[in-house]
């Protein structure tokens, strides 16, 4: 039987950093009381040349939801400013399905019987060679969570291969200590994305009922020591629809401008994953994440973050995916395959999914669609000078 | 009258006959060609970081073959890697200009001067023509000028907020100190604004964010193109003498004078 732990509570292995960001970024996030503001709040921020937290949550409140035309006028401005008409493109590749985790919305839970695999170095050289083939350049190298079945040696193994074919490598893996983070970027890593799913601490207890990422402040911290460790730059984001979506996001843009104030060469990131409310739902649940609602999420933390980058997820639709890039999105993934194997041969996946994807186009279809709406794909971005 | 055709811009040795270098890094690489027709440009910056790979969509296919290339190298957070980056450059055939671009602020992205005297230093005495990207600090460009830098472009305004030359009296103090080519980079929105720098005696402009978030990227560049004449040939010219908040006082302050 295997001890459960508290969930503030660090489990072995886990070592502390000195650090109050976490205290900072809780005590922001309960502060925050979506419901105080309004409509004229929200107004008002918009009208600021820089925005302040309290500007920040009166965008993502629900008062702001009429304002979200001019959001998207101002959000646009802020993106062409900073980013031009450049859209980045990537691919993930998932390394490994096997998790220690109990997490109840994630098909990865350690309890769900699907079918596990974790991808050899063959066969990762292979996937990688079939992506790079395509002619993307830039990989996210993902895994479950779960040390033993893939441990920081084989996350760096993959990493050394992935540098002989993408000019930037992110990851997308369990949190990790400083030492460990500074290994994978000396191995060639280049970003580091960490989903803190929610940072309502009870709701987090709920939602996480076993193994290492149960501990939250360990997972709060673990973009700060991603970037001790030597990362170019991080990435946050809440799955949107867990707990109550607008604090949770504000709470993931105080976290990261607070990193970025500490860290100004830093790169931020940030991501916009959601629960998809159920169809023909009876009654309205406030916590329902729909398009409108995701759109104000996004729109509000590009006018908060005019800077950072922002991923649109192949979760959404190929439609909603392509009118975001102009308004607040920065980078977008293609040809993705979220099954374990399957890049060189489709027929060949031997592990299952984590969830599914609403957008299954082709990098070739992507790009085509990004020229149709006279933006320019990016395929490189970025040289590691270290590499 | 001296003709703007003997009135060359020289960097690097090399002549330029236009003083408009375009920032190519917001653009539909499909657009670069046309906008580089009609602002007649003769340089145009490239990100390193963009044209490193063997990617597709690799703007070094869409230039013109006449164009002098100015590789920066943006991405850069401290020397090392901008000397990282410019030894790419030359590796990759992109010839001896480089613009150096320091920047550990990924919020304001403004330049870390230190870090660029620092880098001046070393790649031009390893032959490179460098431009170098900096805060309109006089102290600072004069350092730049020993470090043996082929021109100092100061910033006009932060990267891609249009607002213009916000730091003129202090890219003025770098005009008549300086006895280099001083470009105005980044920030500078409207044409009005590019010939309100040439007009000073800045020796260039570049310009990017505001020829790309135009409408008609093309025409936009050939309205830069004018206005930096116009601001090149009013320099030239001498400015008459413009009244502004000199107006005289009524009562003489050297009436007392008697022989």
């Amino acid at each position: 039987m295997r001890k459960i732990y508290d969930p503030i509570e660090f489990q072995p292995g886990m070592k502390t950093i000195d650090s109050n960001l976490f205290d900072r970024v809780l005590d922001a996030r309960n502060r925050n009381n979506p419901a105080s503001y309004t409509t004229a709040d929200a107004q008002n921020a918009l009208q600021k040349e820089t925005l302040s937290y309290e500007d920040f949550a009166a965008l993502l409140s629900p008062a702001a939801e009429p304002l979200l035309e001019p959001m998207a006028q101002r959000a646009k401005a802020e993106r062409e400013k900073n980013f031009g008409n450049n859209v980045l493109l990537f691919t993930p590749l998932y390394l490994s399905n096997f998790c220690e985790n109990q997490c109840v919305y994630c098909g990865f839970n350690c309890q769900n019987p699907i079918t596990r695999y974790r991808l050899n170095t063959a066969e990762m050289e292979a996937e990688m060679e079939a992506i790079a083939k395509t002619g993307m350049r830039e990989i996210l190298l993902l895994t479950g969570e779960s040390r033993s079945a893939s441990d920081p040696e084989y996350i760096a193994e993959a990493v050394r291969i992935a540098r002989k074919y993408f000019s930037t490598i992110g990851l997308e893996v369990y949190p990790m200590n400083v030492d460990e983070y500074r290994m994978l970027c000396e191995s060639g890593a280049d970003f580091v994305t960490v989903f803190q799913e929610t940072y309502d601490l009870e709701r987090y207890k709920e939602l996480h009922l076993a193994g290492t990422k149960r501990c939250f402040p360990y997972r709060v911290c673990a973009q700060e020591r991603a970037l001790m460790g030597g990362m170019r730059g991080v990435g946050f984001g809440v799955l949107l629809g867990l707990a109550d979506f607008r604090r949770d996001m504000f709470a993931a843009g105080v976290h990261a401008a607070i990193l970025q104030k500490k860290y100004p060469h830093a790169e931020i990131a940030l991501s916009f994953p959601r629960l998809r409310p159920y169809k023909n739902h009876a009654e309205a649940n406030p916590h329902d994440v729909h398009e409108t609602q995701l759109l104000q999420m996004m729109l509000a933390c590009r006018i908060f973050l005019p800077f950072a980058s922002f991923t649109i997820s192949t979760r959404e639709r190929a439609d909603f995916r392509d009118h975001v890039l102009p308004l607040a999105a920065t980078k977008i993934s293609a040809g993705v395959n979220v099954g374990i194997g399957g890049h060189k041969d489709q027929s060949a996946q031997k592990g299952d999914a984590q969830f599914e994807i609403s957008d299954p186009r082709s990098l070739a279809e992507i790009h085509d669609a990004i020229i149709a709406q006279g933006m320019q794909p990016v395929y490189t971005d970025y040289i590691n000078t270290n590499a | 009258m001296q003709s703007l055709q003997q009135d060359p811009l020289i960097l690097g040795g090399k002549t330029f006959h236009s003083r408009f270098i375009l920032g190519s890094g917001k653009f539909s690489l499909q657009l670069v060609r046309d906008v580089m027709t009609y602002g007649k440009c003769e340089m145009a910056t490239i990100a390193l970081r963009r044209a490193n790979a063997d990617s597709p969509e690799n703007i070094l296919d869409f230039l013109p073959e006449h164009l002098t290339l100015l590789p920066n190298t943006s991405g850069a957070r401290n020397a090392e890697e901008a000397i990282r980056i410019a030894h790419l450059s030359r590796e990759l055939g992109c010839g001896d200009f480089i613009k150096i671009e320091v920047i550990p602020d990924t919020k304001y992205l403004l330049p870390d001067n230190g870090e660029t005297i620092r880098a001046t230093e070393i790649l031009a005495n390893e032959g490179f023509h460098v431009l170098p990207y900096m805060y309109p600090d006089l102290i600072c460009a004069r350092h730049l000028v020993d470090a043996g830098a082929a021109a100092i472009m100061p910033l006009g305004a932060p990267i891609g907020s249009n607002k213009g030359l916000r730091t003129k009296d202090f890219i003025r103090i770098l005009i008549d100190e300086i006895d280099l080519p001083i470009i105005v980079d980044a920030g500078i929105g409207t044409p009005s604004q590019a010939c309100e720098a040439m007009e000073m005696g800045a020796a260039a402009v570049m310009a990017n964010t505001a020829i790309a978030t135009s409408d008609h990227c093309a025409m936009m560049a050939h309205a830069f193109r004018l206005a930096i004449e116009a601001g090149r040939a009013a320099y030239l010219a001498k400015l008459g003498r413009v009244l502004d908040n000199d107006a005289e006082a009524s009562s003489p302050l050297t009436g007392f004078l008697q022989d």
